[in-house]
């Protein structure tokens, strides 16, 4: 169970979009742009709002890949791994990342919270190539020297 | 009239809503797995495609007919197309056949074999998912699904349940509970409908045949069978018997090779329950409280009402159902008998239903802390026994039900199909007793097909407004008009699975039109021909009421609501 505030925050978002079936996907989209995650109990609770089934509910939620049920860090790093950036070595990129964060294809958030690393299927910057995203900010052209120095940079500011 | 041309042969078009309609009414069983005449039109599995005279493939369960289509339905090219999607579809399937509940009833091993797969040339690379035993009623096996949404659309649409539902996508897609609960943790009645539509075992009936061989190799057990209505006119689909035909008889001799050693018939708890319904109905017409009475006699009902209509769960009658009353009655009624014989009786009920396997081990269902009826097997359950033991069904003598409890009315027989509760009810209510009553009571409009009945009886001074529902989608709705005002009765009868017991989820499956028609009149011609027609002519009933039931009515045949 959440605290009150989550179930407050929800209601406040479902007020603006209406208590209708289809507002489904912006209302947990505004939730997710919120706490930056979709906790799983909100899905719950704004199905049951909007008189969705729960697994009906669930099925939206897990068609899009964009919608995640797991806290995230304060930096999501978003790798590509379309075609263009594959070509270009894009997995080089994701491997060092791997070893600078101490993450892997099953753990995708450090656990200081502070990085999350996912990869996409495209970012549409192919002339980029290739290329990755530290929550909206674009890093062209990366290499693994590059992504240890940006990692170092990010740690740096925290510091 | 508007035709269009199907391999050569004209076909009329009337008013089919698709081409698929009017392929099948041209005499081609066009393969599907996806497409259910009561259901929305979904297009996943592809079988149906057809080619038109400009060589573009469709799903012609999807396509309207258009005047002057030319289509062909067997061409090279839908041949290596439907081959494939099987090879496909089976290349992530669990291959177990051999030991697979569905071995032989299988949708996906007969469309193989029909459409000619020999060889399957991709690799399976899926990870084995843990099945869900959660469910007293049914087993979710992933590994089996081959993703036709068949249960998904059926337990949202029909039932408006909606406990699973499709997760996850393109190759990861999954049917399951929200967030992968077990079905125990949904808001699932255990009805059993999905089991109907799967094509093949990704959810089967929870099966006990094990422990029923168990109960009848025990020298020191007393088996006692009792055979719910529905199941003699559907039981008898597995044997080339026609359908609709009363198998009672056949059944009974075949339990008794079995080696079963008692033998009642349901449907004379059928008429216990309509004495202590009417009762209690007429108790509340009488004092005007908790109205709408709602019949008890369905488990999917009840746990639907209690999960998400908790404000109408005292208006549900406190009988038990028939089967609850029976179990308590038997155990009761063998209870000194065991002592004497130094055994145990074990109560096992044959039903059309899943939902029964988990009313069973509900606490309001025990007596004095006695779980009453030990095990449930479903019609198809007992097919299964049938043929295990080589029992050959179709030639057997048909023999008599034990007594006391084989002797039943027509109205508790008729308790197997939608609105037969509500006549059985009216039958006792009825002041004079005689053939034209009867035929009024049959055209009052609580029989057929219909989801929501009405009807008004005059009982004393006062109007009673009946109402009769099938499938657990239009109770819903029906509840949701009584809670707004649009609607209100004195009596509603229902039936969690549509047309009643016939339908239910441990019937034979893939029953069509003409076989839901003929389990309904099979009930309705055994009760034309029975000698008892009234609940309360019932002699054995009566006799029972002076004798043996006195003073223990409420203990055995009501639900023990304080506990």
């Amino acid at each position: 169970m959440l605290e009150q505030s989550y179930y407050d925050k929800a209601d406040e978002i479902i007020a603006e979009h209406g208590r209708i079936q289809k507002a489904l996907i912006p209302i947990i989209q505004d939730i997710q742009a919120y706490y930056r995650y979709l906790p799983s109990e909100l899905l719950s609770y704004v199905a049951l709002q909007l008189g969705i089934n729960e697994a009906k509910a669930y099925s939206v939620a897990t068609f899009y890949e964009n919608f995640s049920f797991e806290a995230k860090g304060k930096y999501v790093i978003r790798v590509c791994d379309g075609t263009a950036c594959h070509v270009r070595k894009s997995s080089l990129i994701l491997e060092r990342l791997y070893k600078e964060l101490g993450l892997s294809k099953e753990k995708h958030t450090t656990d200081d919270m502070l990085f999350t690393l996912e990869t996409v299927s495209c970012l549409g910057a192919c002339g980029l190539a290739p290329v990755l995203t530290v929550n909206d900010e674009v890093h062209p052209s990366m290499t693994p020297e590059k992504v240890s120095e940006l990692i170092a940079g990010l740690r740096g500011e925290q510091a | 009239m508007d035709y269009i041309t199907i391999d050569t042969k004209r076909v009329p078009i009337e008013g089919e809503k698709n081409v698929l309609s009017l392929i099948r009414k041209a005499g081609i069983d066009l393969p599907t797995f996806c497409y259910h005449s009561e259901l929305s039109i979904y297009g996943a599995c592809r079988m149906c495609v057809v080619e038109d005279e400009r060589g573009r493939i469709f799903a012609s369960c999807s396509e309207q007919p258009r005047p002057g289509m030319v289509i062909y339905t067997n061409t090279k090219k839908i041949q290596a197309y439907r081959r494939l999607i099987i090879e496909l579809l089976l290349s992530a399937h669990c291959r177990d056949c051999t030991t697979c509940q569905k071995n032989g009833t299988c949708s996906l091993q007969e469309l193989a074999y029909r459409v000619g797969v020999h060889a399957v040339r991709f690799l399976n690379d899926k990870k084995r998912i843990a099945l869900d035993m959660s469910s007293p009623s049914i087993v979710r096996d992933p590994n089996k699904c081959i993703l036709c949404g068949d249960c998904v659309r059926t337990c949202d649409e029909i039932q408006g349940i909606g406990a699973i539902d499709f997760a996850f996508r393109g190759s990861k897609t999954q049917v399951m509970p929200a967030f992968d609960k077990t079905l125990a943790e949904t808001d699932c009645v255990g009805c059993g409908q999905c089991v109907t539509v799967c094509p093949t075992a990704a959810i089967s009936i929870r099966t006990n045949v094990t422990q029923i061989w168990n109960a009848i190799d025990d020298p020191n057990v007393r088996v006692v069978a009792q055979i719910a209505p529905a199941v003699r006119v559907a039981v008898g689909d597995s044997f080339n018997i026609p359908k609709g035909e009363n198998c009672f008889g056949i059944l009974v001799a075949a339990l008794r090779t079995m080696g079963f050693d008692e033998i009642y018939d349901t449907s004379f708890a059928a008429d216990l329950t309509v004495m202590e319904e009417s009762k209690e109905l007429a108790e509340r017409l009488e004092k005007n409280e908790k109205l709408p009475l709602f019949t008890s006699c369905c488990p999917g009902w009840v746990k639907y009402c209690e999960n998400k209509y908790p404000e109408f769960k005292d208006n549900i009658s406190t009988c038990r159902s028939p089967q609850g009353m029976f179990s308590a009655v038997i155990k009761d009624y063998f209870k000194e008998k065991d002592e004497k014989d130094g055994k145990r009786t074990v109560v096992v009920s044959i039903m059309p239903c899943t939902a029964k396997k988990g009313e069973i081990l509900r606490p309001d269902n025990f007596t004095e802390g006695r779980q009453d009826t030990d095990f449930v097997i479903t019609t198809q359950e007992v097919v299964r026994m049938i043929k295990q033991v080589g029992i050959q069904f179709e030639q057997l003598e048909a023999e008599a039900a034990d007594m006391p409890f084989g002797v039943a009315s027509g109205g508790g027989t008729i308790f197997g199909t939608t609105g037969g509760v509500t006549e059985a009810v009216l039958r006792r209510l009825a002041k004079e007793k005689n053939y034209k009553n009867l035929k009024e009571i049959s055209y009052m409009g609580v029989r057929g097909d219909e989801l929501i009945k009405e009807a008004t009886v005059s009982l004393g001074d006062r109007e009673v407004k009946i109402a009769v529902v099938h499938s657990l989608g239009k109770a819903g709705e029906l509840l949701e008009m009584m809670k707004s005002g649009e609607a209100g009765y004195d009596f509603v009868e229902v039936m969690a699975c549509r047309r009643g017991c016939i339908m239910g989820g441990g019937q034979p499956p893939f029953a069509g039109p003409r076989t839901k028609k003929s389990r309904m009149e099979g009930l309705y011609k055994i009760d034309s021909m029975s000698n008892i027609r009234y609940p309360d002519e019932n002699p054995v009933l009566l006799q029972m009421y002076d004798n043996f039931l006195a003073g223990k009515e409420h203990k055995l045949l009501h639900r023990n609501l304080a506990e």
